[in-house]
């Protein structure tokens, strides 16, 4: 019955709390060594050799990022995939917040209505791109089917010969065929724009309206601020979502990215080469250039955003 | 506006009812015809044909013998029940660690953690195999839901979030009847952390459920095959499986996904919407 009392506010002690601590977050760390540590590590040194898998990795120096540099499928991915990503990322973000606008006022159904947007994004992209090949079909496909009767008006009045194009099989529309896709599973983006609609202070508004500002005019003076942060945060996850696309133009495409690789991404050109191809040493150098590039891409919008984010109270 | 998002899903939904012949006609029509026939073409479509002798016509998705259904079902729910326990049991208990214990250097690793979210999976991916198959694990589904047992960074952070909502009033109460940290998380913060846990449980199974890559990856032998993979080789391999049975087979990889849409849609719609509001 000797000694201190037990301390009333803390827990009961067999273990410095740094011991606790690291216990506890055990599997995490473990996790970080083995499953993200260890292979960035790997991939910088395969990157700088010549490695097939099969043999062990003999040191190159930087002979795969030269290699790279002299590949023009290397610069067509790029391309496909800076276009992609500088299109979608833009379009779907004021579509997204187009639509959340809609549905905050109070329009009927709203509830069903939210989720006939959501639920789209929650769709395995594969199913997503089966459905989408269907509808892309250039003969019996549901979007040209549409087409066909509009076309034909303006065929008939204009004496032209326009025709619904055959989607997925001419190089010239593989990438608004899998933008328009895209734009299809934004209801991810939609409903947290909703919520961050809903967190707008109800007496900003009024304060706006009494002073006569138009509807236009509260959107750009105070919706915009107010949901910017989230507009940033959705941006970032944008981009860093539109750089890794691969699912569906690998399943709708083919490996290849279809006609003249015009749907062929980076992601599907580094699993290419890393796996079909054998060439674990190339497809390192293009997964640290990726790092680079994304890492670059969400810390220049942080630095453009700074000028744009509002913060409340900061 | 609505209508156009709703559109693709109606159009799988009836093409994947109609007979072949009505895929093919042009101009395609909005619903099978006649509608009286439609419980007799989605028994086909979906389960295949039984003839009057008994005999099964093997062109139904669940019977079909080139992509056994079935069987990539079985994978997928086995890698989804496996990686969502994992996922939830160690992300809950590391976000304890970051949320209620002490510890020297704790900010900093919690920085670690969120920062580890921007690297991106394909980075990872070639070297992630070479490790898998150092261990003997391609050619097995282990790699598909080990990670999941070393928790996500994600997740760390939104049940964190969501313990610090939790007052720490009965973490001490706890203490003073001599709960140790393990007695507190285990009897105080998870059976109030169940929204959140819900939240995660979600997420993580979507995301399993949907995962293309990493099985396309890690998965050799097509007895292993995910629902997700599977239904590309319907694509890729039976290249002339007539497009009924794609979208028949395409709405049955999505109805579980729908299921507990209906079943949950307030813990989605929630879950989200906590996902923006992240400073």
């Amino acid at each position: 019955m000797s000694g201190a009392p037990p301390r009333a506010f803390a827990p009961r002690r067999r273990l410095p709390p740094g011991a606790v601590g690291l216990l506890f977050i055990s599997p995490w760390l473990v996790g970080f060594l083995v499953f993200m540590l260890a292979p960035v590590l790997m991939s910088l040194y395969y990157s700088l050799s010549d490695y097939s898998v099969l043999e062990p990795p003999l040191w190159a120096g930087a002979e795969n990022y030269t290699r790279l540099l002299h590949d023009p499928v290397f610069w067509k991915v790029l391309r496909n995939t800076a276009v992609y990503t500088l299109v979608v990322v833009p379009l779907s973000t004021v579509i997204a917040i187009a639509i959340a606008c809609l549905l905050n006022t109070n329009i009927r159904w709203r509830a069903f209505w939210r989720a006939v947007v959501f639920l789209p994004s929650l769709m395995p992209l594969v199913a997503a791109a089966m459905v989408w090949m269907w509808i892309f079909n250039g003969e019996l496909g549901l979007l040209n089917s549409s087409l066909d009767p509009v076309l034909g008006a303006v065929n008939g009045a204009l004496g032209t010969d326009l025709r619904g194009p055959n989607w997925l099989g001419s190089p010239r529309w593989v990438m608004p065929s899998l933008i328009l896709m895209s734009l299809w599973g934004i209801g991810n983006a939609v409903v947290i724009y909703l919520a961050a609609l809903g967190d707008v202070p109800r007496s900003l508004y009024e304060a706006a309206a009494i002073d006569g500002v138009s509807a236009l005019g509260r959107f750009r003076n105070v919706t915009l601020p107010m949901i910017s942060p989230v507009v940033l945060f959705n941006v970032i996850i944008g981009v860093i979502g539109a750089w890794q696309v691969f699912a569906a133009p690998y399943v709708m495409l083919g490996s290849a990215g279809g006609p003249d690789r015009s749907g062929y991404f980076y992601t599907m050109y580094l699993y290419d080469n890393a796996f079909p191809y054998g060439k674990m040493g190339y497809a390192s150098a293009m997964a640290w250039v990726q790092l680079v590039i994304v890492l670059a891409l969400t810390g220049l919008t942080m630095v453009m955003s700074k000028r744009f984010v509002y913060y409340r109270g900061a | 506006m609505g209508v156009l998002y709703a559109l693709p899903l109606l159009w799988m939904f009836s093409t994947s009812l109609k007979p072949v012949e009505q895929v093919l006609a042009d101009p395609p029509t909005l619903l099978p015809e006649p509608l009286g026939s439609v419980p007799r073409y989605a028994a086909e479509n979906y389960i295949g044909r039984v003839g009057p002798d008994g005999v099964g016509d093997p062109r139904g998705v669940w019977t079909d013998p080139v992509v056994d259904f079935p069987l990539f079902l079985r994978n997928s729910l086995v890698v989804a029940i496996l990686s969502v326990s994992g996922m939830v049991i160690s992300s809950a208990i590391v976000a304890y660690g970051f949320a209620r214990v002490r510890w020297r250097g704790r900010g900093a690793v919690f920085a670690l953690v969120l920062a580890t979210m921007m690297i991106p999976f394909p980075v990872l991916m070639g070297p992630m195999y070479v490790l898998f198959k150092e261990f003997g694990w391609i050619g097995t589904l282990r790699p598909l839901w080990v990670p999941a047992w070393f928790a996500g960074a994600f997740n760390v952070f939104l049940l964190r979030q969501f313990y610090l909502t939790i007052p720490r009033e009965l973490d001490e109460a706890a203490y003073i009847d001599g709960c140790s940290h393990w007695g507190v998380f285990t009897r105080i913060i998870l059976p109030l952390s169940r929204p959140a846990l819900a939240v995660v449980a979600l997420f993580h199974f979507i995301a399993v459920w949907n995962d293309f890559l990493g099985p396309l990856i890690f998965l050799q032998k097509q007895e292993h095959f995910t629902l997700a993979l599977g239904l590309a080789l319907y694509q890729s391999q039976a290249g002339n499986v007539p497009w009924n049975l794609l979208m028949a087979a395409s709405t049955l990889v999505l109805a579980p996904v729908l299921i507990l849409f209906v079943f949950a849609q307030r813990t989605f719609v929630e879950g989200i919407a906590t996902q923006g509001l992240k400073e």
